[in-house]
């Protein structure tokens, strides 16, 4: 799976073409979370659709938007990288073809039983612990009883009064473009339970299938406070969760392919009031930037029933975020609240973690992106190249281990987010996917500090790494590389060029000194490009101005 | 309880007469009488006789095929007989094992017959259910799987209540059993088809399960051995479930020694059943071999509690003089008898109920009609599952998933679930508490023997009430052990009364050993129903 480089990328285009990303309006709201796959579409997609809706909604509407404070809360739900499903040995693979990864188990066939595989409760515990959550050493499962077709047993194993993690926080740092600023929301609880199976509709609706390859998936459902106040903070923290269980290792993360979903729960109320207003959940949510847009457009759409006088207009309800029309619409109303009938699940015993295992575990933790975020600050980097370098952990152990063998901190930052960016954005690679590894990177920046080659050169053999591979000393060796700094050779093939180019010379000296550079760049080429061109300056310009 | 119009008269308990058969003590009754052969382990006997050669595997499943053959039309026990080829073919392949000297499984030749909630891969399992009319399971229980490696033959399945929610198997779907030792009776429930089975000999031994008394109540109503094993003993892995907490897969044989084989065979942790305990399983098949039980007190120093509550209000007389008569009997084989008082006793049942039906409510959920079992096609979501599941379920199931659903609701949860576990607590600790002090606590397997078809059903209260002596052993855990100890006479034969000894959790080893001297020492359990007797006998 390819990641991208959202932030980096931006932050490129940002300096660039300051005005049209960074406004919000625009609907541009790439901080650092966009995950690769659904990039291009959206981008295109969004910039396209964004004129009609928000921007103009939004602009009219401005001065209600400001006398209303959204509270908004998230709940998460985050497939685990098992290598079996929850309660049965079958495998999970995203897009196999439906009802091949199944058995009597996850089929909820008469007779079969569940058996929780222990992976689902360490990697509850690792993101419980990385919740600054308090665990429960003795949780247990519940049934909560619906029926759906994709639902094979009619029950979904999950927790309800005793979930593994509860009274947890999580640190965002907000990018710089959307105001910057450390947020901690509080995080609710942490529960784990199975997925369900998917429906397939056939194209003329005369009936449905059930693919089952996903029931019985281990999920954990991240539930936060109501402690966001924008969809710039609710997007990001959804982006942070993605990062902090791509760190731990128990998901991939993906929004595209449904690994990370996030529901959102949003009420507004006028600034100054206490009681909170009737709160409305939004479904749908496929990327960060929907989750921002699709918040925006709530709020603009509830802030205006109140100003017209129809807040009660705005009812409990469950409305879909539509990406093509980029807008919220009632998918069900509540009428009254679900009775899910939960009781103990009888077929699992209770859940018993004992404070040895929760230490191991807690012990074997990886750095987590907050504490790599205050490490690079302390080592001098700005907040635009913490979170990115932060962002991909892969991205931030090359970054680590080329520091880990003494590269300039800021060198080695800017060529990670520089040329080594742009190509992995081109080629779609991520980090661990190009041929350059950390060590030759090292070795590239010494080189190049070390005036071995020059940094024209530099970039050409780093191409060649990302693409190839090799080491450096191996391609300057190879291609006859190293730098020219004999300043014997180099006045060699100045005069040789001021032999060849009279004329020019002439006319120089007649006073049209930006012929500087022409003579500048016929010895480089004479050089073939392996000239110091701080020597090659000096000495040209000594021979030019030279009285003779 | 019986009405008067055919309440039976009691057959004197011959309980100062050991090993002398029954109908020797049975004078001036009109009524045939029970015949009864030395009481010898089934299974054991096979083995002896298929080892020696004096018969082979193919002439015994025979014997066992024309038996259910010639008495099925009566009966009705099963609701799948397996082929004549298929079980012969098992049955050669045995003879050709025995012929070239391998190794034989310890059940080698024995036939069995299985519960139909217990899933089998060659054979329908419908759970007594329409919904499941025709459904073949893609796998074996785990206890099924495991009788097969031992070299058991499985010739069929038996009928049961729908679900296993009933007392008298007349809530199976298919067919209503009838009582070996009278066909207007009922065989108990829900295992009655495989209580049955073994009582009219249709098989060897059989398996049932026992969510609240449904091994041993039948197994009290037609005179056989019932075992119900301690939760967690053995893997309810294929048991299609009622009550998850409280099923137990269990027992059917005519002798103590061939339950406690067929329990040890399926017995055992399976990694396919959290629930399944990974204690060690002890040999307690050993003790079954010939022993001589002459020596005055074999049971000496066992201490016995008699729990009163069982005895009291809405117990039939006669079923308390039998079991009273036996708990003397274990007094003279040396036991030292008390009464026990367990107050939460009667609490059981309305908990037990509660409990039961909460979860069956939600185990019963996955019948919608979309994977598998019958599917009535509409238009919209909702009626597809609500007429699949009006038209596939039996009343009393539909009954028991209603009051299920409303102890789990919003606002009755408090009062009925959470209550009812901690009774449930209360009963666990004063059952234990009782097992402290003694070996074992004896109670009626039943407050009735066997009554007539059509009699209860349509009281459903009295039905319940029918559960009162067993349901606490599921709430509790434990495991149970159902053997005959007596008759009572009903109109125009004799009808078998049961005991039960409740032992603690996972001393299975302790009910098999007092209860094979219990019937070694006095000739009750190995008695033949009128059906099959003449030939058993000849
Ligand atoms: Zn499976």
């Amino acid at each position: 799976m390819a990641l991208t480089f959202f932030r980096g990328l931006h932050t490129h285009s940002f300096l660039m073409y300051p005005s049209s990303f960074l406004s919000r309006k625009n609907g541009m709201l790439y901080c650092t979370m966009k995950s690769i796959r659904g990039q291009t579409e959206t981008q295109e997609k969004s910039q396209h659709q964004l004129k009609v809706s928000t921007q103009t909604q939004s602009r009219k509407h401005d001065d209600i938007f400001k006398n209303f404070e959204a509270i908004i809360g998230i709940e998460t739900h985050v497939q685990l990288s098992t290598l079996t499903k929850a309660f049965c040995s079958c495998p999970y693979n995203y897009g196999a073809q439906p009802n091949t990864s199944i058995c009597p188990v996850c089929m909820g066939l008469p007779g079969a039983l569940p058996v929780l595989s222990t992976k689902v409760i360490e990697s509850a515990v690792k993101v419980g612990l990385a919740l600054n959550c308090n665990l429960s050493l003795s949780s247990k499962f519940d049934r909560k009883q619906y029926f759906y077709p994709d639902l094979p047993k009619g029950y979904q194993i999950s927790q309800f009064d005793i979930p593994i993690a509860t009274g947890g926080y999580l640190d965002v740092d907000i990018p710089l473009e959307f105001g910057g600023g450390h947020r901690k929301f509080g995080i609710t609880r942490v529960h784990m339970e199975e997925d369900a199976g998917k429906l397939l509709h056939t194209g003329n609706g005369s009936f449905s299938q059930v693919d089952l390859n996903r029931a019985g998936v281990p999920l954990l459902e991240i539930v936060s406070e109501p402690d966001m106040r924008t969809g710039i903070e609710a997007a990001e923290y959804a982006a942070e969760l993605q990062r902090l269980v791509r760190y731990l290792g128990v998901s991939n993360g993906n929004m595209q392919e449904g690994s990370l979903r996030c529901d959102v729960n949003i009420s507004i109320r006028p600034i100054g009031q206490l009681e909170f207003g009737t709160k409305v959940e939004i479904k749908n949510l496929n990327s960060f930037s929907s989750v921002s847009r699709a918040i925006d457009f709530e709020i603009s759409r509830q802030a205006l029933l109140h100003s017209q006088g129809q807040a009660d207009q705005i009812v409990q309800e469950t409305r879909l975020w539509e990406e093509g029309a980029q807008k919220t619409v009632t998918m069900r109303k509540k009428e009254g609240l679900a009775d899910y009938r939960y009781f103990p699940e009888p077929d699992l015993p209770g859940v018993t973690l004992t404070e040895e295992y929760v230490d191991g575990i807690r012990c074997s933790l990886p750095e987590l992106p907050e504490m790599k975020r205050r490490r690079y600050e302390g080592m001098g980097l700005n907040m635009q190249d913490v979170l990115f370098l932060t962002n991909d952990i892969n991205v931030a152990d090359f970054f680590d281990s080329a520091i880990a063998e003494g590269a300039d901190v800021k060198l080695a930052a800017n060529w990670i987010m520089g040329d080594i960016a742009a190509y992995m954005k081109n080629e779609k690679l991520s980090i661990n996917e190009i041929q350059l590894n950390s060590h030759e990177l090292v070795e590239l920046i010494s080189s190049i500090k070390g005036g071995t080659i020059s940094g024209k050169i530099g970039k050409e053999i780093l191409f060649e790494l990302m693409a190839k591979g090799g080491t450096v000393k191996g391609l300057i060796k190879e291609k006859n590389l190293v730098q020219i700094a004999d300043p014997v050779e180099i006045e060699k093939m100045v005069d040789k060029v001021l032999a060849d180019n009279p004329k020019q010379l002439e006319q120089y000296r007649g006073g049209k000194t930006k012929l500087q550079g022409y003579f500048a760049g016929q010895i480089m080429k004479e050089s073939k490009g392996k000239a110091n061109p701080a020597l090659l300056n000096k000495i040209l310009l000594e021979k030019l101005n030279a009285k003779s | 309880m019986l009405s008067s119009a055919h309440a039976p008269r009691l057959v004197r308990f011959p309980s100062h007469c050991l090993l002398r058969p029954i109908n020797s003590l049975h004078t001036a009754q009109s009524s045939p009488l029970p015949t009864t052969t030395a009481p010898s382990s089934q299974i054991l006997t096979i083995r002896k006789s298929l080892l020696t050669k004096q018969t082979t595997a193919v002439d015994l499943a025979k014997s066992f095929l024309d038996r259910i053959r010639r008495t099925e039309p009566q009966l009705n026990s099963f609701l799948y007989v397996s082929p004549d080829d298929v079980v012969l073919k098992q049955a050669e392949e045995l003879d050709n094992k025995i012929k070239n000297n391998e190794q034989l499984g310890p059940l080698a030749g024995v036939l069995v017959g299985i519960k139909d909630n217990i899933c089998t891969s060659d054979m329908p399992s419908t759970a007594g259910s329409r919904i499941l009319k025709n459904y073949r399971p893609p796998f074996d229980a785990t206890a099924v799987r495991k009788l097969k490696q031992s070299g058991a033959i499985v010739v069929g399945k038996t009928n049961l209540d729908e679900f296993g929610m009933g007392s008298t198997t007349e809530g199976s779907a298919y067919q209503v059993t009838a009582n070996p030792w009278d066909l207007s009776r009922v065989p108990g429930g829900s295992s009655g088809g495989s209580a049955a089975a073994v009582s009219a000999r249709q098989c060897v031994v059989s398996l049932g399960s026992d969510t609240g008394g449904s091994v041993r109540q039948p197994a009290a109503f037609c005179g056989v051995v019932g075992l119900k094993p301690t939760y967690g003993r053995v893997s309810r892995y294929g048991l299609v479930a009622y009550a998850s907490s409280l099923d137990v897969i269990g027992c059917f044989g005519s002798s103590v020694a061939d339950a406690g084989i067929l329990l040890h065979t399926i017995s055992g942790y399976d990694k396919f059943d959290s629930t399944s305990s990974k204690r060690e399983v002890p040999d307690f098949t050993s003790q079954f071999a010939g022993k001589d039980y002459l020596e005055s007190k074999p049971l000496k120093g066992l201490r016995v509690g008699v729990i009163c509550e069982t005895f009291g209000d809405g117990v039939d007389p006669e079923v308390i003089l039998s079991v009273r008569g036996a708990v003397t009997h274990l007094e003279e084989l040396g036991c030292f008898v008390t009464e026990v008082s367990l107050p939460s006793f009667s609490l059981g049942l309305p908990a037990y109920y509660v409990l039961a039906l909460s979860e069956s409510s939600s185990n019963l959920s996955r019948y919608d009609g979309i994977r598998y079992g019958n599917q009535v096609l509409e238009d919209e979501l909702n009626s597809l599952y609500g007429h699949s599941r009006a038209q596939g379920f039996g009343s009393e199931v539909k009954m028991r998933i209603l009051m299920g659903t409303y102890a789990l609701s919003a606002g009755y949860y408090d009062a009925y679930y959470k209550r009812a576990q901690q009774v449930r607590t209360i009963i666990r600790d004063s059952f234990k508490a009782a097992l402290e002090r003694n070996d074992i606590l004896i109670s009626p397997a039943s407050p009735s023997v066997a009554y007539k078809i059509g009699e209860k059903k349509d009281d459903p209260l009295a039905m319940y009430a029918g559960d009162k002596m067993t349901v606490n052993v599921n709430l509790a855990g434990l495991p149970a052990l159902v053997l005959p100890c007596g008759f009572v006479e009903g109109g125009s034969t004799v009808l078998p009364v049961g005991f039960q000894m409740i032992g603690a959790a996972f001393d299975e080893e302790k009910l098999l050993k007092v209860g094979h001297i219990f019937e070694h020492t006095l000739q009750v359990s190995s008695a033949v129903p009128p059906l099959v007797a003449d030939e058993l006998t000849r």
